[in-house]
């Protein structure tokens, strides 16, 4: 298992590291002088210059990478250009919102997902299997934020059931919290619900007819501990691989479900980053997605290691 | 003898190929034929689409805004500028297509070769394996948005961030059927008789692998239609006037009180897309099991 | 030409019968229309004997073995009885059957290593039926577990007992499967290609350990296989099926000393014996393949690969019943289902050219 763990950090690293280079390229790819673009309001050839020194921009780019990765490690992501304040402190009040929203979607999609998907594979063949089918298609197809759209149209605005936008922190006020955050999480959760359905489902088909499950029926087992204990421990590694690669898709998602519902998050600073050209937001965004993209993925990999005995003994998957 | 005996799953008439099997049993799915039937309408209308639209997507008409549908000369209403919601979901229909089809064409055109190194090469597969990693750490959203942000909003932007976000998946599949397929006999057979590597990569494992490799696409495509209309929406994509499904759902939005009809009706263009692909999808996954008929 | 006679149902029978099973029939419905797999078979396990069951690949002999205890999938279709010591499982309820599987009837399959959980440990599998039928708690059943773990000839199975699967070769596994099938003591042990994924030299093991749980514990075995090596080497009876019928019911002494059925001396001829075909002798195949039934005919089923076949056994099907040829003294039960045995001690059939 050590091994296995080694391994994995190692690479966990390096995508890190190329991350960041890439990231660090991106802005010096812009059109034009990135100086300009690093500028605010204040275009005097005095403050670009300023500019150019400050991220060493006429040095060679080891240099500037050197610098750039100094002040990462610092805390420093740099200024707003459009408000002037330091992007670390933008995303120290963002990110708790989206965190909040994500860790919900997640917990609510894994819930339901599993549970229809148990659902539907030792219902196989009745009708209830074909529900849980039907629904699981139409979460995967529906465009996410349009089932906001229309949320906040009738359950919002028309019912008057949950409100249409904004934010109360969790620790001022926990209810009103819960009241905003319900409906984002719920339409944010739909589609990974719907994926993990379908994953859950198909893992525990195969399961279900395997071996050892005939060996556990033939030992007299119950129907419950059968399912469980002997059918679903084995499907939920390949669960937890799928849900693993989704996440990438949930962060996307957040950004645009808090861009609907006026969620002050990560996500909304995200688009007003791209809108308003605020290179130091959008820099320090993409890199931030990146680097939390890539610890998940490993605390994933830990997570495998612990559900599946053939790695935390050998290491090997097979 | 009185016997009789039960045909054999996969056995046909003598001659049956694996492309004939796979099209019976579509053929015999009912959800594979409504849903194919669903995607050649919506292609034709797609494709025809500016030949065959009643109206013109940019014509504009300030006396009768926000008109419901039915109202007589336009089928499903109009917008805040007066202009046809009909015409602008055929042509924006088309327009994810479009980009669907080109997000995906680039996936695969970059991603199979990837993953056939990948899984055929030990020492390419290490590389590979690690530029995998590096494309997966950005959700197509944020890499839509760097793009952006350095060459600005546009559909092939919003084409090709959504094209490389799903190379990742492309490879993963690719390299896992090139392992699986490297193994088999038949390709010891080919190096045995003195086939070079891209011989035997292009006559013997790519051939092979265009199952995995359909079915991949066939799930990427309505992947890359959300993805599309969820970037036209937040305005990374297809910039207004161009009719794109997502920025008629951004205006509906705001209108959302006025014109109920102009959220709604795009939003079920773009599920109903999506939904026929998913479900097409689902089938030839089904059709191309070798595990027989069910 | 030979005469055969009625038999009784009961057959020599080493103790009491524990498991009687008679016409048992089994059909699936498949989306390629019906196919009947078991066709009225009876057999009866006497206590503490081993009863092989012999025949190809499809002849029906697992979908009878599995059906004893009710473990088919819903699509079978199963008529007929299966008694164990009087209680009837066919057609019992699910909770009944539960309670006798793994207790009174337990069951070793033939893949050991995807027949046992990878992601749980030997010790808790075992301790699994402990728990469910001896409702032993947890440190008891380990410690119990540890002990069928030596008993079936695991060494440190101390150690062992918390190993994974993927931790121990195929041929502990395979006594892994056994000692958990053993651990509540049950009656009748179904073992169905308990050797066919292992080595020889693991099989030769395999066989003690199950010859010693019948000698130590008097447990009944119905071993299924298709190699005749293993029915020689442990079974008292054999059962010889074809095509979801029993075709020839003796002792095993018997069976091989001088077959009756003309598919039985097929199988027989078709084994590679040492030192009989040095050089000289090919081995003989029977023509043809077993056929996969949608109904069972009123007509012998192995007709059309028999050499000795003629109208008689296409009009009718025959009954298992007592061999006699010519003055013979039928042999106490040795049983066959054929129109026209093998009329001496002999086992070459006539040659055919396939």
């Amino acid at each position: 298992m050590a091994r296995y763990l080694i391994t994995r950090a190692w690479h966990s690293a390096l995508t890190l590291l190329l991350s960041t280079i890439v990231v660090f390229l991106g802005v010096r790819a812009l059109p034009g002088d990135p100086a300009l673009a690093l500028a605010g309001e204040d275009r005097s050839p005095e403050a670009l210059e300023a500019i150019r020194h400050h991220y060493g921009l006429d040095q060679p780019l080891p240099i500037q990478f050197a610098q750039y990765v100094e002040r990462l490690v610092q805390g420093d992501f740099g200024v707003s250009i459009r408000t002037g304040i330091p992007v670390s402190s933008m995303l120290t009040t963002a990110v708790p919102v989206t965190v909040e929203l994500s860790l919900l979607a997640i917990l609510l999609a894994a819930a339901l997902g599993v549970g229809a998907g148990v659902l539907a594979a030792v219902r196989r063949g009745r009708p209830a299997e074909w529900l849980a089918n039907g629904l699981a298609l139409v979460g995967l197809s529906v465009p996410h934020f349009w089932l906001g759209l229309l949320a906040i149209l009738y359950l919002s605005v028309a019912a008057g059931l949950f409100p249409a936008s904004g934010f109360v922190p969790l620790l001022e006020d926990p209810v009103g919290n819960l009241h905003h955050i319900i409906l984002p999480t719920v339409i944010l959760g739909a589609g990974l619900a719907a994926i993990i359905m379908r994953q859950t489902r198909s893992a525990m088909l195969e399961a279900l007819s395997s071996d050892h499950v005939r060996t556990a029926k033939a030992k007299g087992l119950r129907p419950r501990a059968v399912i469980t204990r002997h059918a679903l421990r084995n499907s939920l590694i390949v669960v937890v691989t799928i849900v693993g690669l989704q996440l990438g898709g949930l962060i996307s998602g957040a950004v645009v479900t808090e861009q609907i519902f006026g969620l002050p998050g990560f996500g909304k600073m995200t688009i007003d980053a791209v809108f308003q050209r605020d290179y130091p937001v959008i820099q320090a965004v993409v890199l931030l997605t990146a680097t939390a993209y890539i610890v998940i993925n490993f605390l994933v990999d830990l997570l495998y290691s612990v559900i599946d005995p053939r790695i935390r003994v050998t290491g090997d998957p097979t | 003898m009185t016997v009789l005996t039960v045909p054999m799953a996969e056995a046909g008439p003598a001659g049956t190929s694996r492309r004939t099997r796979v099209l019976r049993r579509l053929r015999r799915n009912p959800l594979a034929v409504v849903s194919f039937v669903v995607l050649a309408l919506a292609a034709v209308v797609a494709l025809l689409s500016p030949w065959i639209a009643p109206h013109e997507v940019q014509q504009t008409d300030f006396a009768h805004t926000f008109s419901p549908p039915g109202t007589p000369g336009h089928l499903l209403g109009t917008d805040d500028l007066g202009r046809d919601v009909l015409s602008r979901i055929m042509l924006g229909a088309r327009a994810s297509l479009q980009v669907a089809l080109l997000a995906v064409a680039t996936s695969l055109i970059i991603g199979v070769p990837l993953g056939l190194a990948a899984g055929y090469f030990r020492a390419w597969d290490a590389v590979i394996s690690r530029f995998t990693d590096l494309l997966l750490a950005f959700p197509f959203l944020i890499m839509a948005v760097g793009l952006a942000a350095i060459r600005g909003a546009s559909l092939t932007n919003a084409a090709v961030a959504i094209g490389i976000a799903q190379i990742p998946g492309v490879i993963r599949v690719v390299r896992s059927d090139t392992l699986r397929l490297k193994s088999l006999d038949f390709v010891a057979a080919a190096v045995v008789d003195g086939a070079s590597d891209p011989w035997v990569l292009a006559r013997h494992i790519l051939p092979n692998a265009t199952s995995v490799i359909l079915v991949q696409a066939t799930v990427a495509i309505p992947t890359a239609i959300l993805a599309e209309a969820v970037l036209s929406f937040l305005g990374l994509g297809i910039q207004p006037p161009s009719p794109s499904l997502g920025t008629m759902l951004a205006t509906a939005q705001q209108f959302a009180a006025r014109a109920p009809w102009a959220a709604v009706l795009p939003g079920v263009v773009i599920m109903g897309l999506a939904l026929a692909f998913n479900v097409f999808g689902d089938a030839l996954r089904d059709a191309l099991d070798p595990k027989g008929d069910r | 030409m030979t005469t055969v006679e009625r038999a009784g149902t009961a057959s020599a029978a080493v103790g009491t019968p524990v498991l009687e099973v008679h016409d048992l029939s089994v059909s699936f419905t498949t989306e390629g229309g019906t196919v009947s797999a078991v066709d009225r078979v009876s057999l009866d396990l006497a206590s503490g004997e081993i009863v092989g069951m012999v025949g190809e690949s499809g002849c029906g002999k697992s979908v009878t073995a599995m059906s004893i205890a009710g473990l088919l999938p819903d699509s079978a279709r199963v008529s007929g009885s299966v008694r164990l010591e009087g209680t009837e499982l066919v057609g019992a309820r699910e909770s009944v059957l539960r309670r006798v599987r793994g207790k009174e009837i337990a069951y070793i399959f033939q893949e050991p290593m995807t027949s046992l959980n990878p992601v749980l440990t030997v010790g808790r599998q075992i301790g699994e039926v402990l728990q469910v039928h001896e409702r032993m708690s947890k440190r008891a059943a380990r410690a119990r577990a540890v002990e069928l773990l030596s008993l079936v000839g695991i060494p440190s199975a101390g150690k062992r007992v918390d190993n994974y699967p993927h931790q121990l070769s195929g041929g502990m596994r395979q006594r892994v499967m056994i000692a958990m099938a053993v651990a509540c003591g049950p009656k009748v042990l179904v073992a169905d290609e308990p050797t066919t994924a292992l080595d020889v030299t693991v099989q030769a093991g395999i066989l003690q350990v199950l010859r010693d749980l019948r000698d130590r514990l008097g447990t009944t075995i119905l071993i299924i296989t298709h190699d005749l090596g293993v029915i020689a080497d442990i079974a008292d009876r054999v059962v010889v099926m074809y095509a979801g019928r029993v075709v020839e019911r003796a002792p095993v002494t018997d069976l091989f000393a001088h077959p009756y059925h003309r598919y039985t001396a097929g199988l027989l001829a078709a084994s590679p014996t040492p030192g009989k075909h040095a050089g000289t002798e090919r081995l003989q195949e029977i023509p043809g393949l077993v056929p996969v039934l949608s109904t069972q005919p009123d007509a012998c089923t192995f007709a059309d690969r028999c050499p000795a076949a003629d109208e008689q056994c296409l009009d009718s099907a025959p009954a298992l019943q007592l061999v006699r040829t010519g003055s013979a003294v039928p042999v106490t039960g040795h049983l066959a289902a054929c129109w026209h045995p093998c009329p001496s001690p002999r086992t070459q059939p006539q040659e055919t050219t396939a």
